[in-house]
């Protein structure tokens, strides 16, 4: 069978050739010499409507320009400019009609150099309320109510599958979930659903391959993607990795980097007894000698003992056999049980910040209460151990980006839902800008 | 799947039949409307010029639907107002028939089926129904003119004139249809379906497009 012929007719006010892109489907038809739109649904043409305006629009897209969405080739074949009149106060979006000979009708939309791909929808949206607001769920989405106007037909140009005509006026509502918004169209009784995809100016420019640069973008649109949006979810999911870091890095420095054992030893403590294993008098007894090496940095003195519902005081003096310079310092380790549970625990430590260098001894002097038992402790001190106050000082400084970006975000949406006809009632009474 | 071939009694010219179930074809000589009998083609009436249609389908187009292949056989041709609509009268590869609605290349299939309950005589747009444990509602109801009918359908059809049509939709892609052209009136019932799902071949060409 042979392909199917493009055909023109003639304009029976102008007299004009009219070129017919869409083939039977179309309906009218809008002569590009005289703008009279004519009813093209049969063989006889006839005259729907003259123009009698005075302005021209020149869409931003040619008629008869073709471009790729997806994997789907469509040509421009209509042109419209629908009004909303709010009082004294008016504005206008430009539609175009996309045409595919198999895959049928779309739409391409353009306010402020904001973009939408449309195609009408047959399933039928489901009402619901969400967070407050009239809402549809279609295809899994849940669309929140936006706004809802009178839309009029201003301006045609090219050809339509059905008869339209300027001055045609439809009741619309819109309802967002972006990228996505779902509006709806009523008129004569008939609604009909379309759900749109927020495109780019570049987007288009590129589907269309349309030379020079596409408008600029104003403001923010109903269903614009919040560009923080994705990085609000990706700047968590880096500062979750960057604590499992942060984490390895603490396990790595306990397991592997626990500071240098400088000393250690085992003692044990019984009331009148004199000390211990080393030599010493009364309670009160020095280590030999041991050395600390390096620049200036802490030690850490960690104490385990066998307490059993007892307590033990330990006064410690850190004590440099050359120069006599000493560090005081003193811990209580106390560990009581009982079948409620139990308090405190048999282990203890202290650091010392900043030791410099040197040969040192420790004087040790542990206390108990009168009457307690025999305790046997061990002591460690280890030089240069990990201060892990700089890891909670890390975890701190990295909530810092997640955080940012998320009141990014959060101004972002509050900007678009301040053009809603659902905003916020604390900026309602802003006036309009 | 080529049924009988018969002779055109209006003209002589050879009638195949693509479907050996068809009650009815039309001689794509002379456009006469020929109905079966149990011995020959009986000529009950002839087809005026169709009008021009913009559809990419055609008798002979072959598809596919969720691993069906079927072949399109006939069609009822509609108008109404806001333009006109095929449906394409289509036969799958186990001998079952059903329909591919396109209007305006928006596509919808869908088959003869039993209401639960009788239809009411008359229906209004927002009126549900529940079928098959679904919820349709009559999205518009549409004063339709019978243009004409070419090839095989399941059943005599070609004096009609204006009929009245209901179409329901779901919250789903669901699809059905009360066509009130008969009483009691019958229920089609299917799904919208996008073009690229019922991967059609031996299609219509259009000039500057492949």
């Amino acid at each position: 069978m042979p392909a199917v012929q493009a055909k023109s007719v003639s304009c029976p006010n102008c007299g004009g050739p009219v070129q017919l892109r869409g083939f039977a489907n179309t309906l009218s038809v809008v002569c590009p010499q005289c703008l009279s739109v004519l009813d093209a649904s049969t063989p006889e043409v006839q005259i729907l409507q003259k123009f009698q305006g005075k302005t021209q629009v020149k869409p931003r897209i040619p008629l008869g320009v073709r471009g790729k969405i997806g994997d789907t080739q469509y040509e421009v074949i209509g042109f419209q400019v629908r009004q909303v009149s709010t009082g004294d106060d008016s504005y206008s979006w430009d539609e175009y009609l996309l045409f595919n000979p198999y895959k049928g009708f779309r739409y391409i939309t353009e306010y402020n150099g904001h973009w939408n791909f449309v195609r009408v929808e047959t399933a039928l949206p489901e009402q619901l309320h969400a967070r407050g607001k009239p809402a549809v769920r279609f295809g899994g989405k849940t669309y929140l109510a936006f706004d809802s106007m009178r839309a009029s037909t201003v301006y045609v140009l090219g050809e339509f599958p059905w008869k339209v005509q300027r001055g045609d006026s439809v009741a619309c509502q819109d309802f967002v979930a972006p990228p996505s918004m779902l509006s709806s169209e009523s008129a004569g009784g008939e609604i009909t659903w379309s759900r749109a995809e927020y495109m780019t100016g570049p987007q288009v420019w590129q589907a269309f391959k349309l030379p020079d640069s596409p408008p600029p973008a104003y403001g923010i649109f109903a269903n614009q993607p919040s560009p923080y949006g994705a990085s609000v979810a990706t700047s968590w999911s880096t500062w979750l990795w960057l604590n499992v870091a942060l984490a390895a890095l603490i396990f790595f420095f306990m397991m592997f980097s626990p500071g240098h054992v400088a000393f250690s030893d085992h003692y044990a403590y019984a009331q009148g007894v004199t000390s211990s294993l080393s030599l010493g008098t009364d309670s009160s007894f020095v280590t030999p000698a041991f050395q600390l090496d390096g620049r200036d940095s802490n030690v850490e003195l960690s104490i385990q003992t066998d307490l059993d519902n007892n307590w033990a005081y330990f006064n410690f003096a850190l004590i440099n056999d050359k120069t006599g310079q000493a560090f005081d310092f003193g811990r209580e380790v106390s560990y009581y049980h009982d079948s409620d549970g139990s308090d405190g625990n048999r282990t203890n430590s202290v650091i010392v910040p900043a030791v410099p260098s040197g040969q040192y001894y420790l004087r040790i002097e542990p206390e108990m209460a009168t009457g307690s038992p025999f305790m046997r402790y061990e002591l460690e001190l280890r030089r240069n151990v990990p201060n892990y106050g700089f890891f909670g000082l890390a975890f701190l400084l990295l909530l810092i980006p997640p955080g940012f970006t998320t009141l990014r975000r959060g101004s972002f949406e509050a900007a678009r839902w301040r053009e809603s006809d659902y905003a916020p009632s604390m900026s309602s009474s802003g006036g309009d800008d | 799947m080529s049924g009988p071939t018969a002779n055109c009694p209006n003209c002589g010219a050879p009638v195949k039949f693509l479907w050996s179930s068809a009650v009815q074809t039309t001689c794509e000589s002379c456009h006469s409307i020929l109905v079966r009998t149990d011995v020959d083609l009986k000529k009950v009436g002839e087809v005026a010029d169709l009008p021009a249609d913009a559809s990419p389908i055609q008798i002979g187009t072959e598809g596919a639907y969720q691993n069906k292949s079927f072949v399109v056989v006939g069609r009822i041709i509609y108008e109404y107002e806001q333009g006109g609509w095929n449906e394409w009268h289509i036969v799958f590869n186990d001998g079952s028939s059903g329909w591919l609605a396109d209007a305006q290349l928006e596509y919808d299939l869908s088959w003869l089926s039993k209401p639960p309950q009788p239809l009411p005589p008359s229906t209004d747009k927002g009126q549900t129904f529940q079928w098959q444990s679904k919820n349709y509602q009559v999205t518009s109801v549409t004063k339709a003119h019978y243009k004409g009918v070419q090839g095989e359908l399941p059943f005599e059809y070609w004096d009609k004139s204006d009929l009245i049509f209901a179409d329901l939709r779901t919250t789903s892609a669901d699809f059905g249809t009360i066509d009130y052209s008969e009483k009691p009136p019958l229920l089609f019932l299917g799904r919208a379906v996008e073009f690229d799902d019922l991967h059609l071949k031996n299609l219509r060409e259009f000039e500057g497009w492949t």
